[in-house]
C-alpha cells in the first residue's frame, strides 16, 4: 500500500504546484480558462490527499507494520479507536491531516464563493495552493508517513497519555481550527493582490473564521479536559508551550472577529484587519511548528529537527510577503471614516483588540524567550506560570470588564449621561455581589474577587441587553414574549449569539478564578481502614484492587467518600500499566458535584509494599463551570454561525446591483 | 520505486483530465478573460456606503427604542446618519443616470428601506 500513498502525495504536490504557478499566471493575466484549470487542480489535490490519507488509515487498521509510521504509533493490543487516532499521533500523520483539511477546506471555500468573489477568486486559488505546496513538500522530502521497513511482529504502541477519549477529538479539532484560519488569510491576500479590498472578502470568510475559531476554542477546552483527567496534577492548563500554541491564534482570531464588525459598520480598521488575519494565520503556523518541531525543550533539539527549519523559513516567508503586500496596497486600505468618540462601541472594540493582541504577543514572548535566551546567553531561561498569570490578570480582567461595557455603548458616540444610565444596573448588581463576596470571605484572593465582580457586571449587562431587546421587539408588533425573544435572536444572530459566547467566557472566568484561588489540597499515606479529610470531604481507604486487561492492567485504591457524615459512594484512583509501551500512567478519580460545580480530585500516587497508598486529594471549587462554559460557548457559536437567509439575499442583491452598474 | 511511479502516472492521468477540462473546452471570446470590470469596485463601494448608512440608521432606531441611546444622542446622531444615507443614495442615482440606466434598474439601487431617508437637513 505504501507506493499508492507515496504516489498520491507526489501527485498532490504536482497538482498544488500547478495550481500555484498556473493559477498565479492566470490571475495576473486575467486568463479565465487557465484560472479554472488551476481551480480544478486544487480540487483534485483534495482527492489525491484523501487517497494518501485512506492508505495510512488502512495501514493502521491492518496493523501494517512495514510502514514505519504505523509501527511507531500503534500496536496489535491498542483498542480500535486509538488505532485510528494513531493517524494523527505523530509528526507525519499530523502533517498529512493538515494537508487533508487544508485541501478539503480550500476546495469548499473556492466552490462556495465562486459567485461572490468572481474577481478575487482567481487569486485565492494560488495563495491556498502555495500553502498546500509547503505541506506537500515537507511530507515528501522531510517527514513521509509512507517510509517502509521489514515489518516487525508488533508495533511500539501509542504514548499512554494519548490513550484518552478526549485525544480522539482534540487533535482533529485543533487542526480544523489551525487550518481554517488559512481560508480568511488566503481571501485577504487575494483581496490585496486583486486590489479588491472592499467588504467582500470579509463577507466570504466570516463564517470560515467563526468556524475555525469555534473549532480552536473547543479543541483548547478538550485539551484542558484531557490534561485535567490524564496528567494527574489536578490542574487543566499549565501554560505549556504546546497549550499556548493553540491559545495564541485563538486570541488573535478573537480580536479579528471583533474588529471586522468595525470595518463592516464604519469602514474603519482595514489595515488592522489585514494585520490581524495574517497574525492569526502566522500564529497557527507557529503553533504547528511548536507542536511538531521539538523546538520547545531545547535549541539543540530544534537543530536536530529538520522540520523546524522548514517551518521557520516558511513562516518568515509568509511574514515578509504579507508585510510587503499590505504596505504596497496601503492606498487601497484607507479608512472611510474616523473614530468619532473614545466612548463608543467601535472604541470599545479597539480597546478589546489592543488587549487581546497584547495578551497574545505577551504569551508569544513567554514561549520564545527560552529559545532567545539560549541562543543569546547559552542558557535556557524557563518562563513559568507566574509570568503568564500576571499578564492574564493584567489584560484579562480589563477584557472581562469591556465585555460588559461594550454591548451597552452605542455606535459612533455616547454621552456621559446616556452611558451612566446604561451602566447603572449592571454596576449596581456587580457592586452588591462584590460586597456580599467580600463579607463572605472571598477577599482572600483579590484578583478572584475582582473577576467575580466583573463577571456579575457582564452577566447583568448581557441579561439587560436580552430584556431590553425583547421588550423593544415586542413593542414593534403584537408578538408574545417568547416570539419577541426568538425574533430578536433570529434577526441578529451574530450579536445575540456573541452575547451567549460572552456568557461562556464569564463562566470560564468564574471557573478559573474559583478553582485557582479557593481550592484546597492534602496528601496522606493511608493503610486500609484509615481516613483523611480535605475541604469538607472524608475519604476512607478500603483497599487496593487489580484488574488485568489486554492493552493495560489497572491498579486502583478504593476510597469511600463522605461529606458532613453523609456517604457519597466509592471512588477509585490509581495507575494503569500499559503492556506494549511499558509505561505507567495515572488514572485519577474525579467526583463532580454539579450543584456546587465542584470536583473532588484524587490521585493515587504510590502503592507501597506494606499495603498503604500515597494519595493526593484536591477539592477544586467551580471547576465544573469551565466545562459548562464549553457547552455554552458551542451553543453561542452555533447561533452565530447559523445561516442567515436575509443576509444572503442582501449580499446577493448588492452583487447584482454592482454588476448592473458596472455593465451599464 | 517503480510501483510508486506507476501509481503516480495513473493518478496524474486521472487528475490531468480534470485539470485540463477547462482549457480544452470551447469557449466564447467574451468568456476568455476576467478582470475587465474596472468600475465595479467603485460602484460596490458606493453600494456598501449606502447599505452601511441605512443599517446604522436602523440600528440607531433600535438602540433608541431599547434605551441604549438617549433622546439627545439620538437627535444628534440621526441628522448625520440621514445625511450620509442621502448622499450615498444620490451618488448611486448619479451613477445610474450617467450610465443611462433604464428606470427599473436605476430604481433597484434604492432598497426598500431607503424611503425612510427624506431630506438633506436631516428631517
Amino acid at each position: 500500500m505504501a507506493p499508492v500513498g507515496q504516489a498520491a502525495l507526489i501527485v498532490t504536490f504536482g497538482l498544488v504546484l500547478y495550481a500555484a504557478v498556473v493559477g498565479g499566471y492566470a490571475a495576473l493575466r486575467g486568463r479565465r480558462r487557465l484560472a479554472e484549470s488551476a481551480r480544478n487542480a486544487l480540487l483534485a489535490s483534495f482527492a489525491t490527499t484523501a487517497v494518501a490519507s485512506a492508505v495510512l488509515v488502512i495501514g493502521f487498521l491492518r496493523h501494517d507494520f512495514s510502514l514505519v509510521y504505523v509501527a511507531e504509533h500503534s500496536s496489535r493490543e491498542l483498542p480500535f479507536a486509538y488505532t485510528l487516532a494513531g493517524f494523527w499521533s505523530g509528526q507525519s500523520g499530523s502533517l498529512l491531516l493538515w494537508l487533508l483539511v487544508l485541501t478539503g477546506m480550500s476546495s469548499a471555500a473556492v466552490l462556495l464563493n465562486r459567485r461572490l468573489l468572481v474577481q478575487a477568486l482567481p487569486w485565492t486559488v494560488p495563495v491556498l495552493a502555495c500553502i498546500a505546496c509547503f505541506f506537500a513538500l515537507v511530507l515528501l522530502v522531510v517527514s513521509s508517513p509512507f517510509e517502509t521497513q521489514a515489518a516487525p511482529a508488533n508495533g511500539v504502541g501509542m504514548n499512554a497519555s494519548l490513550q484518552n477519549p478526549y485525544m480522539l477529538a482534540h487533535p482533529p479539532l485543533l487542526y480544523l481550527g489551525y487550518v481554517g484560519l488559512t481560508i480568511p488569510f488566503a481571501f485577504a491576500m487575494a483581496a490585496l493582490l486583486s486590489r479588491r479590498t472592499d467588504e467582500r472578502w470579509l463577507v466570504a470568510t466570516r463564517r470560515w473564521t467563526l468556524a475555525s475559531w469555534t473549532f480552536l476554542g473547543v479543541a483548547i477546552l478538550l485539551g484542558a479536559k484531557w490534561a485535567y483527567e490524564t496528567i494527574g496534577w489536578g490542574g487543566y492548563y499549565a501554560w505549556d508551550p504546546v497549550e499556548n500554541a493553540a491559545l495564541m491564534p485563538w486570541l488573535a482570531a478573537t480580536a479579528f472577529l471583533h474588529s471586522v464588525m468595525v470595518q463592516e459598520k464604519k469602514a474603519m480598521l482595514r489595515v488592522w484587519n489585514m494585520i490581524l488575519v495574517s497574525l492569526a494565520f502566522c500564529l497557527a503556523l507557529f503553533g504547528t511548528f511548536l507542536t511538531r518541531s521539538g523546538v520547545i525543550n531545547s535549541v539543540h533539539s530544534f537543530a536536530q529537527s529538520s522540520i523546524g527549519a522548514w517551518f521557520l523559513a516558511f513562516i518568515a516567508l509568509v511574514v515578509m510577503t504579507t508585510t510587503v503586500l499590505i504596505f504596497v496596497r496601503l492606498p487601497h486600505l484607507r479608512s472611510q471614516s474616523r473614530l468619532e468618540s473614545l466612548a463608543s462601541r467601535e472604541a470599545a472594540f479597539l480597546y478589546n483588540n489592543l488587549l487581546l493582541v497584547a495578551l497574545a504577543l505577551t504569551i508569544l514572548w513567554g514561549v520564545v524567550f527560552p529559545l532567545v535566551s539560549e541562543a543569546v546567553r547559552g542558557t535556557a531561561v524557563t518562563v513559568g506560570p507566574p509570568y503568564y498569570n500576571f499578564f492574564l490578570r493584567a489584560f484579562g480582567l480589563p477584557l472581562l470588564l469591556l465585555m460588559g461595557i461594550g454591548p451597552l455603548i452605542a455606535w459612533r458616540r455616547a454621552s456621559v449621561r446616556s452611558l451612566a444610565r446604561s451602566l447603572a444596573v449592571p454596576a449596581l448588581a456587580a457592586g452588591a455581589v462584590g460586597v456580599l463576596l467580600l463579607a463572605g470571605g472571598a477577599g482572600s484572593s483579590p484578583p478572584a474577587l475582582v473577576a467575580y465582580t466583573f463577571s456579575v457586571f457582564v452577566l447583568a449587562a448581557i441579561g439587560l441587553e436580552f430584556v431590553r431587546g425583547t421588550r423593544a421587539r415586542r413593542s414593534l408588533g403584537a408578538e408574545s414574549w417568547l416570539g419577541a425573544f426568538s425574533s430578536l435572536v433570529a434577526r441578529n444572530r451574530r450579536r445575540y449569539g456573541g452575547y451567549i459566547v460572552h456568557a461562556a467566557v464569564v463562566l470560564l472566568a468564574i471557573g478559573i478564578a474559583g478553582s485557582s484561588a479557593y481550592g484546597s489540597s492534602a496528601t496522606a499515606r493511608l493503610q486500609p481502614g484509615q481516613t483523611m479529610t480535605v475541604g469538607g470531604y472524608t475519604l476512607g481507604y478500603l483497599g487496593a484492587t487489580f484488574r488485568p486487561g489486554r492493552n493495560h492492567d489497572e491498579l486502583r485504591a478504593q476510597l469511600a467518600v463522605s461529606r458532613n457524615g453523609e456517604p457519597m459512594g466509592v471512588v477509585a484512583a490509581g495507575k494503569n500499566r500499559y503492556h506494549v509501551e511499558a509505561f505507567f500512567a495515572s488514572a485519577v478519580a474525579i467526583r463532580t458535584d454539579w450543584l456546587r460545580a465542584e470536583d473532588l480530585f484524587v490521585v493515587g500516587e504510590d502503592f507501597n509494599r506494606d499495603g498503604s497508598v500515597d494519595l493526593k486529594v484536591l477539592v477544586n471549587p467551580l471547576v465544573g463551570l469551565i466545562w459548562v462554559a464549553g457547552i455554552v460557548f458551542l451553543l453561542g457559536s452555533v447561533i452565530t454561525l447559523w445561516p442567515d437567509a436575509r443576509e444572503q439575499r442582501r449580499l446577493a442583491r448588492r452583487m447584482r446591483e454592482a454588476e448592473v452598474l458596472a455593465h451599464a | 520505486m517503480m510501483a510508486t511511479l506507476a501509481f503516480a502516472v495513473v493518478f496524474a492521468a486521472a487528475a490531468g483530465v480534470f485539470v485540463a477540462l477547462p482549457v480544452l473546452r470551447r469557449s466564447s471570446p467574451t468568456r476568455e478573460r476576467f478582470g475587465g470590470l474596472g468600475d465595479e469596485r467603485a460602484h460596490l463601494e458606493l453600494i456598501e456606503r449606502r447599505d452601511r448608512a441605512l443599517a446604522a440608521l436602523k440600528e440607531l432606531e433600535f438602540d433608541h427604542r431599547t434605551g441604549k441611546v438617549s433622546d439627545v444622542d439620538h437627535r444628534a446622531l440621526i441628522v448625520s446618519l440621514r445625511l450620509e444615507a442621502t448622499e450615498a443614495l444620490e451618488h448611486l442615482e448619479d451613477v445610474g443616470s450617467e450610465a443611462h440606466l433604464p428606470p427599473d434598474v436605476s430604481q433597484r439601487t434604492r432598497p426598500p428601506g431607503a424611503r425612510l431617508v427624506v431630506a438633506r437637513d436631516g428631517r
